[in-house]
C-alpha cells in the first residue's frame, strides 16, 4: 500500500484527477472503510503535514480534499451506515464570507468517512439556535479574519447560557498566528489543519466512550 | 547647522542597501485613525478628511516614517459593485462575491475610476495628505494584484477552481483586473502617492505551489508592475516567499513584504542587495503583547535584518489589527528609536 500512498499523494498534489482516480480505482476490491483508512487517510494526513511544514500550498490541500471527497462519496454515500460512528458534527464560519478553510475541512472530514452539517456563513445567534436544534456535539469553526476568530468568545458565552455541552474546535489563520488565541476565546481545541481536526474529533469520541 | 533626516530620506537610504540614521518604521495603521478621531470605523472611512486627519495624528503620535492611504482591502470590489460589511472592530469586509457564476466573466468590463465615489475618496485623501507632508514623508498607496483580487470577486474556493479548470475565463478576468490595477495604482501616484503596495497574497507559496505561481502570479505581476509609474512594494500579506525567492526579486518591485512564518535572518541573507524587506512583526500576536514583549520582538527583528540597510520595520500582514493597543504601538515605536539607530549594536 505504501507505493499506492506515494502515487496518490503525488497525483493529488499535481492536481491530476485522472491519475488519482486510476490509483483509487485499482483498489476498489478493498471494502470502503478499510480503503479509506489504509489509503485515503494516510495520504490526507501527509498532505496536511506538508501544509503545516510549508511544503504544500493551500490550493493543493483544497483541490485534493475536494477530489477525494467526491470520490469517497461514490463508494460511501452520505448517510451510508458504514460511515464512521461519530458525534453529531457541524462546521461554520462566523460572520465572514471567507469560506475556503471551511470547505477544506468539510471535504477532508467527509473524505475520511465522517458526516457533518455545513452551516456556512452564520451569525452567533443563529448558530447557537442551530447547535441546540440539531443537538450538535462537536462544532468546528473556521476563520480567516481576526474579528471572526474573536467572535468565538461570544459564541462560547452564548452556548454556556443554553447549558450546551458542545465541544468547539477552531482553526484558521488567526489561530495559527497566535497559538494562545484558541484558549483565550474559550474553544476546546485548535486544529492546525483539516486532518488534525480528525485527530481531535477522534480524541473527543474516545473521551465520550 | 545640521539638518534633520526626513522620513523619505531615511527610507531612500535604506532602499539603496545603505544604513540611514535609524531603521525606518512603517506602522501600517488603517483603522486606528478611527480611534484617534473617536469615530466608528464606518464613519471614519466615510470621508477623505477623516483619513487625512487620522493619518497625520498617527504619524505624529508614533513617529511613523510613512503615511498609509490604505482604506480597506474590499474598497476595490466595492468600486466594482460589491457589498462591504462594516464591523465595530475590524476591517470592512467584502460581502457576497460579485461574480456568482463564472459565465459572468464573459461579459465583465473594467470600471471607471473617475466615476467611483469610494476610490475618489482615496484619491482625495492622497492629494490632501501630499499637500500636508510634501516630500518629507513617503505616502504609500495600495493596489490589489489582478491575481489576488478575484478572491473577493468570486470567493476563494471558486477562484481556485477557476484557476485550475478554466484558463480562458481565468485569463479574461485577469486581463480586466490588470487594466484596473494599473489605472488604479497610477491614479494614486498622480494624486501624490510616493509608492504603491501591490498586495498579492495568492502568489505566495502559502497559497499556491511554485509551478502554479510561475505560470500565473509571476507573469501577471511582472506585466502589471512594469506598467505602474512608480516604485512598488510587493506584499504577500503573511504568506511565505522563500520557495519563490528568485522570481520575486525579478518582478520589478523594490520592496518585499515578508511573513513572520519565515525567519527574518534567513530572509535577509537571501534577499540582501536584491530586494528590500518590509516586515515582519506578527500582527495577530501583537494584540496581546506586553510592552516588554513588543520591545523584545523589535530588537530581535532589528538584530536580524537591519545591518547594512535594506530593511523597513513593519508588521507582516500590511494592516495592523484594530485590537492592537496604543501602548503596544508606542512600545514598538520607542524600541525602534532606541535600538534601531545605526550602527546597530545588538
Amino acid at each position: 500500500m505504501e507505493e499506492a500512498i506515494n502515487q496518490l499523494e503525488a497525483a493529488l498534489l499535481s492536481v491530476d484527477s485522472i491519475s488519482s482516480e486510476e490509483i483509487l480505482n485499482k483498489h476498489r476490491n478493498i471494502p470502503p472503510i478499510e480503503l479509506i483508512e489504509q489509503l485515503v487517510m494516510p495520504v490526507l494526513d501527509r498532505i496536511g503535514s506538508g501544509w503545516e511544514k510549508g511544503t504544500v500550498a493551500l490550493s493543493q490541500v483544497y483541490m485534493s480534499g475536494k477530489f477525494i471527497e467526491e470520490w469517497v462519496d461514490t463508494i460511501l454515500p452520505s448517510g451510508d451506515p458504514n460511515r464512521k460512528y461519530q458525534p453529531k458534527l457541524a462546521i461554520a464560519v462566523l460572520e465572514d464570507y471567507h469560506m475556503l478553510g471551511k470547505r477544506i475541512v468539510y471535504s477532508v472530514l467527509r473524505a475520511s468517512s465522517f458526516d457533518l452539517k455545513d452551516y456556512g456563513h452564520i451569525s452567533v445567534r443563529e448558530l447557537v439556535t442551530k447547535v441546540k436544534e440539531d443537538k450538535i456535539e462537536v462544532l468546528l469553526i473556521s476563520t480567516l479574519m481576526l474579528p471572526s476568530a474573536l467572535k468565538v468568545r461570544e459564541l462560547k458565552d452564548e452556548l454556556i447560557k443554553t447549558n450546551s455541552k458542545v465541544k468547539i474546535i477552531v482553526g484558521g489563520a488567526p489561530f495559527r498566528f497566535d497559538d494562545k488565541l484558541w484558549n483565550e476565546v474559550g474553544a476546546d481545541a485548535m486544529a492546525l489543519d483539516a486532518y488534525d481536526s480528525i485527530n481531535i474529533i477522534e480524541k473527543i469520541m474516545e473521551e465520550k466512550k | 547647522m545640521t539638518t534633520k533626516t526626513t522620513s523619505l530620506e531615511r527610507v531612500l537610504t535604506t532602499l539603496g542597501f545603505k544604513e540611514p540614521d535609524r531603521v525606518p518604521l512603517f506602522l501600517l495603521l488603517s483603522m486606528h485613525g478611527a480611534k484617534e478621531l473617536d469615530l466608528s470605523i464606518e464613519d471614519y472611512f466615510s470621508k477623505a478628511e477623516n483619513v487625512v486627519e487620522g493619518q497625520l495624528r498617527l504619524r505624529k503620535k508614533y513617529r511613523n516614517d510613512c503615511i498609509y492611504t490604505f482604506f480597506y482591502a474590499s474598497i476595490e470590489v466595492e468600486a466594482m459593485g460589491g457589498e462591504v460589511i462594516y464591523t465595530s472592530d475590524g476591517p470592512p469586509n467584502a460581502g457576497k462575491p460579485i461574480i456568482e457564476n463564472r459565465k459572468q466573466i464573459e461579459s465583465i468590463t473594467s470600471i471607471s475610476i473617475k466615476d467611483s465615489s469610494c476610490l475618489n475618496k482615496v484619491l482625495k485623501a492622497t492629494k490632501l495628505l501630499k499637500d500636508k507632508v510634501g516630500n518629507d514623508v513617503p505616502i504609500i498607496g495600495v493596489a490589489m494584484s489582478p491575481f489576488s483580487i478575484p478572491v473577493m470577486q468570486l470567493g476563494f474556493s471558486s477562484y481556485i477552481d477557476l484557476m485550475y479548470d478554466d484558463p480562458i475565463l481565468f485569463n479574461k478576468l485577469i486581463s480586466i483586473n490588470e487594466t484596473f490595477c494599473v489605472e488604479w495604482a497610477n491614479a494614486q501616484l498622480e494624486a501624490g502617492a510616493t509608492a504603491i503596495c501591490y498586495f498579492d497574497p495568492i502568489s505566495s507559496s502559502t497559497i499556491i505551489p511554485r509551478d502554479k505561481f510561475l505560470e500565473t502570479g509571476y507573469e501577471i505581476g511582472k506585466r502589471t508592475i512594469a506598467q505602474i509609474n512608480g516604485p512598488v512594494a510587493l506584499h504577500l500579506a503573511s504568506g511565505i516567499s522563500l520557495p519563490i525567492a528568485d522570481e520575486l526579486t525579478n518582478m520589478g518591485a523594490a520592496v518585499l513584504g515578508v511573513s513572520c512564518d519565515e525567519d527574518l535572518g534567513k530572509l535577509k541573507n537571501k534577499y540582501y542587495n536584491k530586494i528590500n524587506l518590509l516586515g515582519n512583526l506578527n500582527g495577530i500576536e501583537m494584540r496581546r503583547w506586553t510592552v516588554n514583549e513588543a520591545e523584545s520582538k523589535v530588537k530581535e527583528a532589528i538584530k536580524k535584518a537591519a545591518p547594512g540597510g535594506g530593511f523597513i520595520l513593519s508588521d507582516n500582514h500590511g494592516e495592523i489589527p484594530y485590537q492592537v493597543t496604543d501602548e503596544v504601538l508606542m512600545a514598538i515605536s520607542k524600541a525602534v528609536h532606541k535600538w534601531g539607530t545605526y550602527p546597530i549594536s545588538l
